[in-house]
């Protein structure tokens, strides 16, 4: 069954990765820019990582059938220093009209500091600016009830379209919020934080499948580039139909992702 | 899924993190060391939880375990997540 990974760090993975992941019926993904596990010393690093993202990822997919996007940003996680931050904002407008950039992304907060919270902002206003799709990434364990709302807040301040933005790593105590807010939700499933795929089916259970989509997430830590096929697998051993699994992990993410103008699963 | 059903698919991989639970409080305790960790009174506070005979108890727990305050901090002390919220914060 073809299948669409909207959230996955290639740059982290191995082709033997790619190679699986096509066995499985990924057809297409979409790469975010984020944190490397390591503070870049110049805005020139970014430089460099937003050309692996373009150029460099989309041909080593394209080996495997797999279609290949990206969304740029500085992370939450390199946001601290606002003034190193705002180097990087300066060079995103270079690369946003690559044929394979989608939007704005994964923006958001990490330790829901002051200056984690002004870069935000600044990048929303990026994304208005350059009328452009915005992925958000919400804080980890115990500050993702906070950043969720300190987040969907300065989204409100703005005047993006929720219907155009996607609240990423939800789970139990926050996609109600994001979905009665008109945002996407994304579940990211891992092994020890976010969502268990088996978890990720009871939220589809509870809430259905409008604006809801699965992801990976994988990266250079504890996590599985074959997550979105074990959860399907899950949704199927509780009799869930074919067209609900197609509908959370193609239907789905191609609608969203469709109104950058620029996704293709082909 | 009917009742049975789903206590069928799921009970022995959930007896499993049960009893992995147990042993890993069983290691602390070997460890000696009687001042209690943060985290583990957290985690006994979201166990307790478990007795609950009412729905959304997965939700109750993270609301347990989640930063209850709601503005921002003045700093991004570190960049990573202890999974509970720390005594200072």
């Amino acid at each position: 069954m073809a299948y669409i990974d909207p959230h996955i760090h290639m740059v982290s993975r191995t082709t033997d990765d790619y190679q699986r992941m096509a066995q499985a019926g990924c057809v297409a993904i979409t790469e975010p820019a984020f944190w490397a596990g390591f503070d870049r010393s110049s805005a020139q690093g970014f430089f460099d990582y937003f050309r692996q993202l373009t150029d460099t990822e989309p041909e080593r997919a394209a080996n495997y059938g797999i279609k290949h996007h990206c969304w740029l940003c500085i992370n939450p996680k390199e946001a601290e220093d606002v003034g190193f931050a705002r180097e990087v904002i300066s060079i995103i407008p270079d690369f946003i009209d690559c044929k394979n950039v989608l939007g704005i992304g994964e923006i958001g907060l990490n330790k829901n500091s002051k200056n984690e919270l002004i870069i935000l902002e600044e990048q929303l206003a990026l994304a208005e600016r350059l009328n452009q799709l915005v992925l958000v990434h919400t804080p980890h364990l115990e500050d993702k009830l906070k950043g969720t709302i300190l987040i969907m807040d300065a989204i409100e301040n703005s005047s993006l379209d929720p219907s155009r933005v996607l609240i990423d790593h939800v789970e139990e105590h926050t996609v109600h919020a994001v979905l009665d807010r008109g945002f996407w939700a994304g579940m990211t499933l891992y092994p020890d934080s976010k969502c268990t795929p088996q978890r990720a089916a009871d939220i589809i259970e509870m809430h259905g499948t409008e604006r809801l989509w699965i992801n990976s997430a994988g990266d250079w830590g504890p996590s599985d580039p074959l997550a979105v096929p074990k959860c399907c697998l899950e949704l199927a051993s509780r009799g869930h139909s074919k067209s609900l699994i197609n509908t959370i992990s193609y239907d789905n993410p191609l609608s969203f992702l469709s109104q950058s103008g620029k996704f293709s699963v082909e | 899924m009917t009742k049975k059903e789903i206590v069928d698919q799921y009970f022995l991989e959930h007896r499993a993190k049960l009893l992995d639970i147990a042993a890993f409080l069983d290691r602390i305790d070997r460890s000696g060391e009687t001042d209690a960790d943060f985290r583990i009174k957290a985690l006994m506070r979201c166990i307790k939880e478990l007795e609950s005979e009412k729905e959304g108890r997965t939700e109750r727990i993270l609301g347990i375990l989640s930063d209850q305050t709601t503005e921002p901090i003045d700093h991004a002390g570190m960049k990573g997540a202890c999974g509970v919220v720390p005594p200072t914060s």
